[in-house]
């Protein structure tokens, strides 16, 4: 176990250096340095003053020191003013180091957001809060929800149950969050008026079922029919097992059997399902918190892309692969400790 | 200004898809009629499930075929007067209706709709064409051979599926990467691995028979150059087919993000198979292992690979959508399904109708495919 361990481990680092080596690269490419360097400084500057504006704020220094900084194995060099020769930060919000020093992701420094204007530590910590209050809102929506759902169907195959809600879920997997938002707010919000089309409140704290209730079950719904169909194909495996079988044969009423043999069975297979859908519903919560005005994670994501803010926008990348790498860590180990007949070597 | 009522829209929204419904009638008819014969195609058009996919999805492949015929109005064009009118407005200079209303930049609703259709049937199948593509040539020897290629493929896949789907969109898809020879080079791979994929399928196959050989390799690469031309330099000899570099970089972007999950189900499937006997009969006859791989592994996974792929084309569109709704690739007054979501989305409280067509258009189209993919699953199993 802890070889393997080690060994996934060790793997998740090597991606995720690659990830971020590739991110840096795309963000550092020209077009994009040229749009930051624009929309940092006043309008109508010309090529000259935005090829000066990037020497002096060190976006021309070599390409692998940079990463290297950024990281966190290679000092951070100061910000020299060229007339004075006094070491000045470059930007007036984020305070950086006089002195040459390591200062990068492995020290906690994930640098400065050019488009909020401040240090990035401080834009994305609120941000990935809010939005883990809406994943944990969405999970509590979602899993007790879509294992019910599965598990009514897949306890009689082919029944008139199963054949309904097989089809609706079906067609929440059909549903993008971008859909089913436009969907449920003209419903919710446009005609009948029960909830609030917009979660903008909901960021400053006055989070409500009037307000909440819209993105969570728009992100929710996107991730429910998938997990139901998983749920309902493993109950119907477990379902038509020996086991099961000899259970009922000895007179166990169908309920004993369902709730005391099955259940626990089925229900590994859901569990891998759900810790590999989260990369998936990320995208969603980007979608969702787009449309509905909530400023989280995903909000953030968007403003760093659309404006090339290189620092947040390298941090949201890593937040999100290492969500991705962990949820998938967890399913693996998960799988294997619920399931009895695995082993990892 | 004049209205039609909504049973006029109905029956005048129902003649204008006539084409539709006709071809619908004979298709779906001929399957009925010979579903004896058709194999497991006729099983899927028996069953309900698989006569509602493909239904939903002939829908919109004829609604993309007709669309000249069926839209009423050029779908960018603009007629003032008809600022968010509603569904059934009349158009005082033409007669003709704007059936689902206009949008708000007084553009006919239902011919975008249909429009829509166009861009989303040409994009997802050849994208997820050249994704299967990818996948089969890659994963295939990562599953056959193992070892240190199967490592270094299954790193490079995992690579990208850890890559969040929007981050790798904003990063390549942005306008300021077209400036870079990046997209080009990303389609210059992407587009080879179909070219490469049939003359290795033929190479492998008629090494017997030269004569064949040259002729489907000559028409393979023939059609390779073309397929450059084309895609990659925007430069299709025969004028017929423009692809901006912008469309290039869509294309790459949504192969690029499923390329990687037909790879792992290829490399499954082929880890599975390898252990027949028939492939060990052809290893035994002293076959090479492209032989077996193309000639004998990938035949029988052919069922998995059609279910995938009818649900990839579903991603696949719903990816488009998310594109279309972030303003990415596509131009801003295009008519694809996902930016008419989010133009129509920002008036959604006031104005319901630009809002809702696309957003069912592109619902149904997955649905259907979707429905497909069930049905084809479950007849190849009954068997």
């Amino acid at each position: 176990m802890a070889s393997f361990l080690a060994r996934r481990l060790g793997a998740m680092l090597l991606t995720m250096l690659c990830l971020t080596l590739i991110v840096f690269y795309l963000v550092n490419l020209e077009p994009n340095l040229r749009k930051l360097a624009i929309s940092q400084t006043e309008m109508h500057a010309s090529d000259q003053q935005l090829e000066s504006w990037l020497v002096k704020n060190g976006y021309r220094r070599p390409f692998l020191e940079r990463y290297a900084a950024w990281v966190g194995i290679w000092p951070k060099q100061p910000n020299i003013d060229p007339v004075t020769g006094v070491a000045t930060p470059r930007f007036s919000f984020c305070d950086e180091a006089k002195t040459p020093e390591f200062s990068g992701v492995l020290q906690g420094d994930l640098g400065c957001s050019t488009k909020f204007k401040v240090r990035v530590v401080d834009k994305l910590g609120p941000a990935v809060k809010a939005t883990s209050i809406l994943m944990f809102w969405v999970l509590v929506v979602m899993i007790p929800t879509a294992l019910a759902i599965g598990i009514v169907a897949g306890m009689r195959e082919g029944s008139r149950t199963d054949r309904i809600l097989s089809i609706v879920s079906i067609v929440t997997t059909s549903t993008p969050e971008y859909v089913s938002g436009v969907v449920l707010t003209i419903v919710f919000a446009g005609w009948l008026g029960w909830l609030s089309g917009s979660a903008a409140a909901a960021t400053e704290g006055h989070m409500t079922f009037y307000n909440f209730a819209l993105p969570v079950a728009t992100v929710a719904i996107l991730g429910m029919g998938y997990v139901a169909r998983m749920t309902r194909a493993s109950m119907i495996e477990v379902m038509n097992a020996q086991y099961i079988r000899t259970a009922r044969l000895k007179g166990l009423s169908f309920r004993a059997v369902v709730l005391k043999h099955a259940l626990r069975n089925a229900l590994i297979a859901p569990f891998t399902v759900i810790m590999l859908l989260f990369p998936w519903l990320l995208t969603g919560v980007v979608i969702v918190e787009v449309m509905f005005r909530y400023q989280g994670f995903g909000q953030a994501l968007v403003d760093a892309a659309g404006n090339n803010d290189i620092d947040l926008l390298l941090a949201c990348s890593l937040v999100s692969v290492i969500l991705v790498l962990v949820t998938q860590l967890i399913s693996d180990i998960g799988y294997a400790w619920l399931n009895p007949r695995i082993r990892v070597h | 200004m004049q209205f039609l009522s909504p049973a006029e829209i109905v029956l005048r929204v129902l003649v204008q898809l006539i084409p539709v419904w006709a071809s619908l009638a004979l298709v779906l008819g001929l399957g009925l009629v010979f579903r004896k014969r058709l194999g497991l195609l006729g099983h899927v058009v028996g069953s309900g499930v698989g006569f509602a996919g493909l239904f939903l999805v002939g829908f919109w492949l004829f609604a993309a075929i007709f669309a000249r015929q069926i839209e009423l109005f050029d779908p960018l064009g603009q007629i003032a007067e008809l600022q968010f009118a509603s569904p059934g407005a009349i158009d005082p200079h033409s007669g003709l209706p704007y059936l689902f209303g206009g949008d708000k930049l007084a553009r006919d609703v239902f011919g975008r709709v249909i429009a829509g259709a166009r861009i989303v049937l040409i994009i997802a199948p050849l994208a997820t064409l050249l994704a299967l593509s990818a996948g089969i040539m890659l994963g295939l020897p990562a599953g056959y051979f193992g070892g240190r290629i199967d490592a270094l493929l299954s790193f490079l896949t995992n690579l990208v599926l850890a890559f969040p789907i929007i981050v790798l969109f904003y990063l390549l898809v942005s306008p300021g990467i077209l400036d870079t020879p990046i997209p080009y080079a990303l389609a210059a791979v992407f587009f080879a691995f179909p070219v490469v994929l049939l003359s290795v399928l033929f190479i492998a196959g008629y090494r017997a028979r030269p004569a064949a050989l040259a002729l489907r390799l000559g028409l393979t690469l023939v059609a390779g150059a073309w397929l450059f031309a084309t895609f990659v330099f925007n430069a299709d000899p025969f004028r017929l087919i423009q692809v901006s570099p912008s469309t290039l970089n869509i294309f790459v972007a949504v192969a690029l993000a499923s390329g990687p999950g037909i790879f792992r189900i290829v490399r499954g499937l082929t880890l599975d198979i390898k252990m027949r006997e028939y492939v060990f009969a052809a290893q035994t006859r002293g076959e090479s292992p492209w032989y077996v791989m193309l000639w004998e592994i990938l035949p029988n996974a052919r069922g998995p690979l059609i279910v995938d792929v009818c649900l990839r084309i579903g991603y696949t569109t719903i990816l488009l959508g998310a594109l279309g709704y972030f303003g990415l690739g596509m131009p801003p007054e295009s008519p694809n399904w996902g930016t008419m979501i989010n133009e129509s989305s920002r008036f959604m409280r006031i104005y319901v109708h630009p809002a809702l067509p696309p957003a069912l258009a592109l619902m149904s189209f997955v649905l259907g495919l979707n429905l497909l993919a069930d049905a084809i699953r479950e007849q190849s199993l009954r068997d």
